[in-house]
């Protein structure tokens, strides 16, 4: 049974630094930010934890985005992550050095990841926290997160274990800027793997081509509905997302008409989505289809009739015939995007 | 011959669910329970599993009575028996409490077969942590693989399992020792449809229950004693300021609008 752990010498935060092949999840350095200003709020030390092969090169990074220190861990078998090694690395070095806080990007890896040293510790994990405030009076961490598909939000304390663990998703906290000459303390801490103990054996990392099935992690979302009217016209939204870089998306209405197949369906049925903008062109706004789209930072609502429910919680919104609206708009942000003289 | 366990989960139909903004509580009245939608991907990988290579599929689930249902699902689904685990001293249990449960009783049926395969959905509507495959994968010292979204093969000679998983854009091929936890995205298979012999089956199907006093259990790391997180509040999100519609022709307003996007920097110079 794991102790109670709150008095017994807990103290500092700590982010765990993701990187794949040597290169950095943007979130850990998001996670950076965030950390600073949790150390800063109870005075103490930020660290970040660096696990994986000849990924030495990444201390300096971590202290140019803000870490006072630097916990590495080095060792073929860390190579390619696989959950058992380094988790047990993880729980090894909270169990040597204390961190009260610690802090992982919700990414595959993260999750993979949180979930098995939570366990192993014994504590408290909060998923995919959407803000992070230390309650001055009991120094404890107060950890915000959306529940029931973003329909309700709540606040979680982890009272009596250490460390209280979190992760954050990627974009949600601002990137902090880099010092480039900041410099900190590294600990190198030296463990004993194994092959054997990984239990698992990486075979090949594919590249996805077809975007669809990752509608949930697009940036940019162009969405079609019933109001579009033709498959052939999809190619008008296909081009807005060609000069954008995004990908499609559908309401129900247009897949079941047969214009998109069901990967692109977004909604209570099809995918959750929260990209940095959502295009919703000829698309109503049942319920159905918001809460698969709400958590988007900005919607930009295009439909002929002003009283579509969609334009309610569109943060900006055109009424028009979308034949007209969409080619205006590709041509604008080619426009206004085009690389200008010099 | 496999020896399957499948985690499910019932849950509200989370587009229904409401904050009352007055008292700030969960609106629970006339809030349709539903099988958690990854989960029923989970049992369905599992009996395909077992149509392939022989077997038997668990199906488990931690909750109140009712929660019975879910678990008849998946019995019309294929699964062969059903395991319910309820006890009030189960409720108020967070993710670690519940891995903890659930793990103690896939111990239990490992005493009389060994379990070679557990399965949980990716992750549960209502609280969307994706903790608890983990966290029992983690308790009974099985592979862990997340985020499977195909299973290549299943060795049982030489005990290993070989999934792809699915990642930021990528998709992971990865060979794992038996036992293994997986837990599944729905990309996995498409549901099969629900024979008529098979529903009246499963309705006719004795459930067996657990409590706590079936299972081996530390009294202190089950219910909300053994849950070391706590809910402080909750509240309704805030509301989405919006509703600004720009005017114009479509020229005219197209032009507004992207200057907008562009310098909210929200979509990126070149
Ligand atoms: C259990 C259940 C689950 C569901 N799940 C989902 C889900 O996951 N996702 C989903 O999307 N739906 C879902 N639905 C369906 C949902 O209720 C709506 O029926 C659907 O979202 C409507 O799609 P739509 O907005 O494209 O079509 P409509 O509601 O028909 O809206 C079309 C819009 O296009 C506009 N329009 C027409 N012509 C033009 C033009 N030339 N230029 C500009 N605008 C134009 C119209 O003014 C209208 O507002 C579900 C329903 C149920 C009951
Ligand atoms: N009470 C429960 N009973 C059975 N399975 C559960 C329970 N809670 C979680 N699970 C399983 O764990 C998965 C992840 O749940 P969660 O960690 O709550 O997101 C679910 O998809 C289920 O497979």
């Amino acid at each position: 049974m794991p102790a109670d752990t709150a008095n017994t010498g807990y103290r500092g935060v700590w982010v765990f630094i993701e990187q794949v092949g040597g290169e950095v999840a943007p979130v850990s350095w998001e996670l950076l930010g965030a950390g600073r200003q949790l150390a800063d709020a109870l005075g103490v030390e930020l660290a970040g934890v660096l696990l994986g092969q000849g990924v030495a090169g990444l201390v300096t990074e971590a202290w140019a985005y803000g870490a006072d220190k630097v916990y590495l861990v080095e060792d073929p078998v860390l190579g390619p992550y696989r959950t058992a090694p380094y988790a047990r690395a993880l729980v090894q070095l909270v169990k040597e050095y204390k961190p009260e806080i610690l802090l992982l990007g919700a990414t595959s890896l993260g999750r993979d990841l949180s979930g098995a040293v939570a366990t192993s510790l014994g504590t408290g994990l909060t998923a995919d926290c959407t803000s992070l405030t230390i309650d001055p009076e009991t120094r404890l961490l107060e950890q915000t997160r959306p529940a029931f598909g973003g329909n309700v939000m709540a606040t979680i304390l982890c009272r009596r274990h250490r460390p209280q663990m979190a992760t954050v998703r990627p974009r949600v906290m601002p990137m902090p800027s880099r010092q480039e000459d900041r410099r900190g303390e590294l600990v190198r801490v030296d463990m004993a793997f194994n092959e054997a103990e990984a239990r698992a054996e990486v075979i090949e990392i594919i590249e996805e081509k077809n975007k669809a099935i990752y509608l949930d992690r697009a940036e940019i979302i162009v969405a079609g509905g019933r109001g579009v009217g033709s498959k052939e016209n999809f190619r008008l939204l296909e081009e807005l997302a060609g000069v954008l870089g995004g990908t499609l998306g559908a309401s129900r209405a247009a897949v079941e008409a047969g214009w998109l197949p069901p990967e692109y369906q977004v909604g209570q049925t099809g995918t959750t989505v929260r990209p940095k903008v959502y295009f919703a062109i000829g698309i109503s706004g049942a319920i159905q289809h918001l809460v698969g789209m709400q958590g988007a930072d900005v919607i930009v609502a295009v439909n002929n009739d002003p009283q579509a429910p969609i334009f309610k919680i569109a943060t900006y919104g055109i009424v028009g015939d979308f034949r007209e609206v969409v080619p205006a708009l590709t041509a604008e942000f080619h426009r206004q995007l085009a690389p200008g003289p010099g | 011959m496999l020896q399957m366990v499948v985690c499910v989960k019932q849950v509200p139909d989370t587009a229904e669910v409401r904050i009352d903004p007055r008292t700030n509580t969960l609106v629970r009245a006339g809030v349709p329970a539903i099988i958690n939608p990854f989960d029923a991907h989970a049992v369905e990988a599992a009996v395909r599993l077992k149509e392939k290579y022989g077997g038997r599929v668990t199906a488990l689930s931690m909750g109140p009575l009712q929660a019975e249902e879910v678990l008849r699902r998946a019995l019309g689904m294929g699964a062969d028996r059903a395991i319910l685990l309820t006890d009030r001293a189960f409720a108020g249990s967070d993710t670690l409490a519940t891995s903890y449960i659930l793990a103690r009783a896939i111990e239990a049926l490992s005493r009389e077969t060994p379990v070679d395969l557990v399965f949980c959905g990716k992750q549960a509507i209502d609280g969307d942590t994706a903790q608890v495959g983990p966290g029992i994968a983690t308790r009974l010292g099985f592979t862990q693989l997340t985020y499977c979204m195909a299973i290549d093969a299943v060795d049982l000679e030489q005990g290993y399992i070989q999934v792809q998983r699915k990642l930021e854009g990528k998709r992971e091929i990865i060979r794992g020792r038996l036992p293994a936890l997986l837990t599944v995205v729905k990309d996995l298979n498409e549901l099969s449809y629900l024979s008529l012999p098979a529903l009246i089956r499963a309705a006719l199907a004795t459930i067996t229950t657990w409590n706590k006093d079936n299972l081996d259990l530390d009294p202190a790391q089950i219910g909300l004693k053994g849950s070391p997180t706590s809910v402080r509040r909750i509240f309704a999100p805030p509301a989405r300021p919006g509703g600004e519609i720009i005017p114009g022709e479509p020229r005219a307003a197209a032009a507004t609008l992207v200057a907008r996007l562009v310098q909210m920097k929200i979509i990126a110079d070149k």
